[in-house]
Order: structure tokens, then sequence, then C-alpha cells
């Protein structure tokens, strides 16, 4: 429930890495902020505050969104994914497997935005029983800039995972 | 080297690659300190102007801590030639100019504090074309360069001859004489710049945690601008998110993190927004560069006559120097017999250029490599067949004095010119609206460092433990190109010790011996040779000890399994080998520490002399097929193949190749920042086209191995190498599949749609700029 507590604090519930959170927060907050600054996960990344860049994909509800655009109080209610908890804590998540196999990651400032990225492709298609071209893929990691690899083994990985081979 | 390699030459994923994965790796962004303050940074308005500034509402401001302007502070200008000023006093000379600086409790006080600031500006009409700086009325544009060696408004210039360029111009059979223009491309790293800085008022010591890649020049840069001594100063390299040559000059925004940490007796950090990385951000330079050059009628290359004005624009940074790098290629990529190159810095009110991945070679490439087609042209000679005849030896010494020990280039060429042969053997695509072309570009650059500061060297010291674990502490940084790997690969393939039990330390300049920091690729080469010699000295340590326990003469000893063994098949194990040394009488520990310094030698004052330790070669051959009615340019294939000396890690390699490659088809085809009267016009990702999954060609890579006798396994340096001959393919490939040519990039669809009509106009080619 949103509650009004003064006039520009907000409180919100909602799930994070798996652990159900409450908070209070300034209406305006942006949930990279939130999760940045607030909450202190540094692993999702600032590359452009804009939209363009891809570096500060979460996943909400498994599907990805830019993290710096998006409002904070949209959360409510929601499943908050971020690169900490995308794997069990054990072992990685095969799409960080992959992308660390297939040499995926260079200076790995794109790299959580990328494994979000691919997750949630790898959540849809599965969902939508659809088994995508390269070019979907491709198109798939649009929104994600990587300066470094020129994205090859980042495709590579991607496809390795949802495609389930090697 | 003929022994059988264990872990050299296999795939082998990055060591940091499951901290960077798994959003663990802490960059810059990501430091806290405690009551650490944020740093934000007000730049002008205007490009070129004079001002006066009131700051007295920014310092009111609740949880603003400290404001300074020129007036507060009392330090040297930087920049490679000291004509930078930190922070501007009284004029600003272009738009990324600094003018003041705030620290606060949050980012966001920071942000509004400098809005509190009132500046008056009388804006003046800035110079902004070079060709105009260059005129006798034009003003004086950067009035800090001290040395005054050359005429106004220049900031540094090259001159280079080798060869009687009469003579070879009469035996010419073919003359073709050409201008180039190009653009401003900048990083792009994704993370954006960021310092902190953090000044200890007890010790009077300065901490740094800075994403630099040239820590040991940054500390002493820092010192000379903060007027404290070097060693007081500690650079602590926090994980790069990209490097490229952006982080290879120090930049305003880090002193003044410096000073304002000092003024508050607390850390202070300073990270850009992505637009400020846009303005403030050093570029690759743009360039005219004219070029003459001739062939004789058998389609020998006979001279190169070069001229080059560099937008330098309002300051020096280390990027002044890339005629260095430059006048290589012109003097010494194909046998040339005679060539004169001229090369000015000019300054301009434009953001000031700095050093970028290819070091000018790129610029170069692209000009030298579009006159060969030309003379191919000229001589009705066959594209492949001009370079393949003109191509670089083994052995050869050119007139600059390269000396060429191993060289892979016409194997390079001959590699791509095969596998770039078009399958349908009736050659072009002839559709009335799709044009497909093939063009070649190859490209030399220094493969073994690169002798342009007092030392090219670097340090290692390693050290063996009791348990068998290794540490490497290198001088040299890692900035994501994958070094930290190689040089554990190195360690692992000497001793036996698997990659889990080594350990690599890079980050501290309070720890780490000196090295002159990452660039020319340089790492693989220069730190490779300096972890091999300490391995040499830690290994006559452990076989001595070794011939004690197994009771057999040194020189037999094969590291395997972690054990060390004779050639009975006797072994004892590593560990226990340290244990013995470190604790029976007389004690000692496997610590051992080497300095490696590459043969390369500075050059004499007419830049002659064999300046680096080896040379990279490389050749690409890149299909296109563009669209005449919309002008867009899809590039299908490219086809790399490179003298990499020998191959350490086929992993690392391919990224660099690939990563390298789509910046160059980036820099052909779509990246710019776009000035006008000085202002950046596309400071986002928006409107600055990087390119993305979707654009990604098919890219094949062949390696060459040389076996270069002066390389760690024979290996050379690899790294810039990839984008440098990428553009120049390309605009050669568009040429050949739409019959004229471009001279500028990028390549953009108006400039294709604009050279089209031209030459359906004109029934023949003609110069589009
Ligand atoms: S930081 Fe969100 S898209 Fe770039
Ligand atoms: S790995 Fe550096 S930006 Fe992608």
């Amino acid at each position: 429930m949103k509650k009004k507590v003064d006039t520009n604090k907000i409180e919100i519930s909602f799930s994070l890495n798996g652990e159900k959170k409450t908070m209070l927060i300034k209406s305006s907050m942006i949930l990279l902020d939130l999760i940045r600054d607030e909450i202190g996960l540094t692993g999702t990344k600032t590359g452009c505050n804009e939209g363009e860049c891809g570096a500060c994909t979460v996943l909400i509800n498994d599907v990805a969104v830019n993290s710096c655009l998006f409002p904070a109080i949209n959360i409510q209610g929601k499943n908050v994914t971020t690169i900490e908890g995308i794997s069990d804590g054990v072992k990685l998540d095969p799409v960080q497997e992959a992308l660390i196999e297939k040499g995926g990651v260079q200076c790995g400032f794109c790299t959580s935005g990328m494994v979000m990225t691919i997750k949630g492709m790898q959540t849809k298609f599965k969902k939508g029983k659809h088994k995508p071209t390269t070019e979907e893929i491709k198109k798939g990691l649009e929104g994600n800039l990587c300066r470094c690899t020129g994205y090859v083994k980042i495709v590579e990985a991607a496809e390795k995972v949802i495609h389930g081979h090697s | 080297m003929a022994k059988k390699l264990n872990i050299i030459g296999t795939p082998t994923p990055k060591l940091d690659a499951g901290i960077r994965t798994t959003g663990k790796a802490i960059y810059g962004h990501d430091m806290k300190l405690p009551g650490m303050l944020h740093g934000a940074i007000l730049r002008t308005q205007f490009p070129y102007a004079d001002f006066t500034i009131d700051v007295s509402a920014a310092k009111k401001l609740k949880g603003v801590i400290c404001v300074i302007t020129a007036e507060d502070i009392d330090t040297n200008t930087i920049s490679y030639k000291r004509d930078h000023p930190v922070l501007k006093r009284g004029t600003v000379n272009c738009i990324r100019d600094e003018i003041a600086a705030v620290a606060a409790e949050t980012k966001e006080i920071a942000l509004e504090a400098l809005k509190l600031i009132k500046v008056n500006y009388k804006p003046k009409r800035g110079i902004f074309d070079p060709s105009d700086s260059l005129k006798e009325k034009a003003r004086e544009v950067n009035r800090f360069l001290k040395e005054k060696k050359y005429e106004k408004n220049v900031a540094d210039k090259f001159f280079y001859e080798h060869g009687n360029l009469d003579e070879q111009k009469k035996k010419s059979a073919v003359i073709v004489k050409k201008k180039f223009e190009l653009q401003r491309m900048t990083h792009c790293c994704m993370a954006t710049s960021n310092i902190t800085a953090d000044w200890n008022v007890i010790t009077k010591r300065l901490t740094l945690y800075s994403s630099t890649q040239v820590p040991f020049l940054y500390q002493r840069d820092m010192a000379h601008c903060l007027k404290i001594n070097p060693s007081d100063i500690r650079v602590v390299q926090v994980v790069i998110g990209g490097g490229f040559g952006s982080k290879l000059d120090m930049n305003p925004f880090e002193p003044i993190a410096a000073i304002l940490s000092m003024k508050t007796n607390r850390p202070v950090q300073i990270l850009y927004t992505r637009e400020e990385e846009f303005i403030a951000s050093p570029t690759r330079q743009t360039m005219n560069i004219e070029m003459e050059a001739g062939a004789d009628k058998n389609g020998n290359f006979t001279f190169r006559d070069i001229k080059i004005i560099k937008d330098n624009g309002a300051y020096t940074s280390w990027g002044a120097t890339t005629p260095f790098v430059m006048m290589q290629t012109f003097s010494s990529l194909y046998q040339c017999p005679a060539c004169r190159f001229e090369s000015v810095a000019v300054y301009t009110n434009n953001p000031n250029a700095g050093s970028f991945r290819g070091y000018g070679n790129p610029q170069a490439t692209f000009a030298m490599e579009s006159v060969i087609d030309l003379l191919a042209d000229e001589l009705k000679m066959d594209k492949a067949a001009i370079r393949l005849k003109n191509s670089n030896y083994k052995g050869e010494i050119t007139g600059q004095g390269l000396h060429f020990e191993t060289c892979g280039h016409k194997e390079s060429l001959e590699t791509v010119i095969e596998k770039s042969k078009r399958q349908d053997a009736g050659g072009k695509m002839q559709d009335a609206r799709y044009k497909r072309g093939i063009g070649y570009g190859s490209m030399l650059h220094v493969g073994g460092g690169a002798k342009i500061y007092r030392s090219d060297g670097c340090g290692t010291t390693i050290k063996l433990d009791d348990y068998g674990y290794l540490t490497i502490v290198t001088g040299s940084s890692e900035i994501g190109q994958g070094s930290e790997t190689v040089l554990a690969m190195m360690a692992s393939e000497e001793l036996s010790i698997p990659l889990s039990k080594i350990k690599v330390v890079n980050t501290d300049t309070d720890v780490k011996p000196w090295d002159v920091g990452v660039h020319a690729s340089r790492t693989t080469f220069v730190a490779g040779n300096s972890l091999l010699g300490a391995i040499d000295l830690l290994k006559k340590k452990l076989n001595k000890k070794a011939a004690i326990l197994l009771n057999t003469p040194a020189e037999e000893f094969i590291y395997e399994n972690e054990e060390i063994k004779n050639s009975n098949y006797q072994s004892v194990k590593i560990d226990k080998v340290v244990r013995e040394i470190h604790f029976a009488s007389p004690s000692e520990l496997c610590t051992e520490t080497y300095f490696y310094e590459p043969s390369s030698k500075f050059q004499d004052k007419g830049f002659k002399g064999n300046v680096s330790g080896t040379y990279a070669f490389a050749a690409q051959a890149v299909e296109v097929e563009v669209d005449t009615y919309t002008g867009n340019i899809k590039v299908v294939k490219i086809e790399v193949a490179q003298d990499v000396g020998k191959v350490l890690n086929p992993l690392g390699i391919m990224g660099q190749i690939e990563g390298g490659v789509l910046m160059g088809v980036g820099y052909a085809l779509s990246e710019e920042l776009i000035m006008e009267n000085g202002y950046v016009k596309n400071p986002n990702f928006h409107n600055y086209k990087m390119l993305t999954a979707s654009d990604v060609p098919e890219i094949n890579f062949y390696p060459i191995e040389t076996n270069d006798s002066q390389g760690p396994y024979g290996a050379k340096g690899m790294a810039e190498a990839p984008l440098i001959p990428t553009a120049a393919a390309i605009a050669n490939a568009v040429a050949d599949a739409i019959g004229t040519r471009i001279y500028s990039l990028p390549l953009t669809p108006e400039k294709i749609l604009r050279a089209l009509n031209e030459k359906s106009n004109n029934g023949h080619s003609v110069v589009i700029r």
C-alpha cells in the first residue's frame, strides 16, 4: 500500500533479490539511485543516466528495464532482481558462466547490464516458447552498449544460454 | 622456444571475469570512504569569453563545505606542455573549461551549489578552425605555453625526412595528391571519468583512487601540479571501466578533487556525468592530411610527401605526440625510398584533443591506404598486387631506421586477400540498388613498447610463499585488456603452478615497482619480459636448493605439476623447496625483483632510430554493401590477419580483435563528435552513434605467428592494431562499390548520396569533402 507520510516521502514495499523490503522514499526517486545510493548495491552501473546504454539494467518481475529512468515508486509490490541476486549465491547463473567462458567480459562495466538483459530475454523467449534467431538476440541486446568487446562474445554467450548449446 | 607449452596458447578466461560478472568489482563510481564529500565542477557556458565570478551564495548553501575558484588555489599548470591551468582565471578558452568547483555533503547539494554561482561572461569571437589560428592576424589562443619554439598558435611541430624526394619524383610514372579530413572521435568508456581523493592532514600524504592508465607518470604530474613530493602521493587504481588511451593524460578534475580534499580534510569524489564526459574528455585528433605519393611504372612506390594540420584544441595533451606514430606509417609501412613528413598541432578554442587507441595511426593509415588505391587505379594495377609488391619484409631496416627483425606484413596481406576472394566467381554483385565492394588496408604499429619517455621499462616483484602460491607484483596495469591473466599464464607456464594459486597485485604505487604505463600496446611485451626475468632469478634460487635436496646438478630440472623434477624422475614439491629455503639456515625468502628495459632506442633529432623492441603488422579486407538509394553502408565481412608474434591467450586476443575492429567500423561509419563554433552538438549516446550488437559484421581472424626473438614466447603487442586499418579498408571497399571516393570520415549516408549524385552529374569521379 502506498501510504503518504510527509509531502514528498512515500512508503513502498517490494521484493529485492528475493528479500521483502519496505522503505520510505522520496516520490521522485529513481530506481537506480535507490539501488545504488540508498540500499548500497553497487553492482548495477550508471553509464549514462539517460536510458541510452543499458548499464543500469535490472529485472522487474523478470522483465529487463533501465533502472536509471524508472521511478522507484513503481516497484511497489513487484520483484526486483539486480546482478547481486541473479545467482543463488553458491553457483553462478548460466548467463554469468557463459559470459566468462566465452570471453564476453573485458572492463566489465557493461557486464551487469548485459547479464540482466540476457536473463530477461531468456525468460521472455522461454515463456513465449519461441526459439529466437541470432538476429533477434542481437536486436534484444541493442539497448546495451559495450565499448570493449565488439559484442561478438556477448552474443555468443547469449546464444549459448538461450539456445542451450555451446 | 621448442618446448611444448601447457597453458600459453590455450583459451583462458580472464582471471577477474568472475568479480566483473557478479557486480563485485569496485569501480571508481562504487568507492565510498567514511566522511566522503561529493565534488562537482562548474564549466563555462561560452567557448571563449572573459568572465568574473561570485561564489558567495554557493558558499552559504547548507551542506556546502568548500567552493574554489582560480583565486583560491596555488598550482602549476598541467598537461604535456604544461599549458593548461587547473581552474581558469578571468578568461575561458574552450567549452570544457573549469571555472569553479564545489565539495558538498551530497551530490544533490553540490549540483545545487553550482547553480548558485554567479558568472558574468563577456563572450568573444573564438577561433575554431586551425587554418584561422595560423593566420597572421589571429590572436594568441593559449597564453600559458612557456617554450615559444614555434610560430604563434603552434603547440607542437614535427619534421621528418629520408631519401631524395626530387629524384624519386622524377622516377615516378604516376603521382597522386589528395587531401583527407578526419573527424573528432571520442572514447566512450562505459564508466565515466572518476576520482576519489583522500588527503591525510596528519601524514601530509595524498591517496588518489584513480582510473589512470599511467600511475607513475600521473603521480609525478600530480605532484608537479600540487607542488608536493611525488612520493607523498599514493595512486591506487580502482577497477577501470574502459581506457583506450583516454586515461593517459591527467585532467583538471583530478587535481581539483585533490585540492578540495586538502582544503576540507575529507575525502572528495568527483564523477563525470555522461554529458560532461562527452564535453570535457580529450578526443581523437581531428586532422587535415595532405598526401602526395608516387609509384614507378612497375608499381614500386617512390616517395611520399605529407603535410598534416592537427586541431590541438585549447591545450596540449600527450596526443600532440601522435606524429611519432604517424610518421612511422608514412616512412615505413610498405617500402618507400623517400619520405617527407611535416605536422603541426594548432591551438584553437575547441576542446583539447588527447590520445586514443591507435595514436594517430588510424588517421595516417586512412590517407595512406586510400592513396595506394588511387595509385593502383592510375597504373591500372590490381589493388592486391600493388600492396604485395611493396610490402615490408623480415630483416628490413626502413628509411627511418626501424628494424623489422620479424615481419608478418606480406603474410597478413596474402591471407586477407585470399580469404576475401569473392565466392561468386562473377565478381561484384550487379544489383541496381545494392553495390558490393572489397577494400584492403594494412598497418604497422609499435609492438614492443615505444621509447618516448626516459624509460620504457617495467618492474616486477614475485613472491613464492611457503604454501606454493605465487604473488606477482607488477608495475603494469590492468585496464580491462586482460594483462593480469596473460602474466599469470606466463608464470603458470614457467613454474607449473596452477592459475588458481597465482595472484596478481598491480594497483598501488606504494607497493608496485615502476612502469611507464599502459600505452603503445606494450604491456604484454614489456611486463611479460619483466616477469620472465624475475621468474628466471627465482628458478635459480629454487634450482640451487632442489639440487641439494635431489642430489643432482641444477641444470637438468623441469617444472611439472608443482614439482621440480630431475631426469631420473625424482622430484620434490615446489612448496617444500620454498620451505627448505625459508626455514633452513641460512634462511631466505623466495622473493625476486627484476626490471626490464626494452632494447629500443631514443630516436635522434631527425626521429630516426629503432624506437620499439619489435613491430606489429596487420592487414584487413572488408566487404561492404552500399545501398545507393539511402546511402547506407553495410559492412558484410571483415577478414583480419595480424602478426601478433605468438598467440598467448586466444580468448584475450579475439576480444581485442573484435572490440578493436568494431571501434574501427564506428570510426569509419558513424562516430563523430560534432562541434559548432566551439560547442559540442551531440554530447549523448542518442546523437553520438556508437555501434550496437546488431551492427557487428562477420569478423574472421587469422593470427600470423612470426615468433619474435625478443617477445615473451615470441609475442608482440597487439591491442591497438585491430582498429588501425579498419576505416581505411572500409573506405576503399566503399570506393570499390560505388566507383567514387570519399576523402573524409565518417562515411555518412549523406556523403555517399552526394558522391553518387556528383558522379552521375559529372560522369567521372570527383573529390568529396
Ligand atoms: S545508465 Fe541507464 S541506460 Fe545508461
Ligand atoms: S566490457 Fe567494457 S564496456 Fe563492455
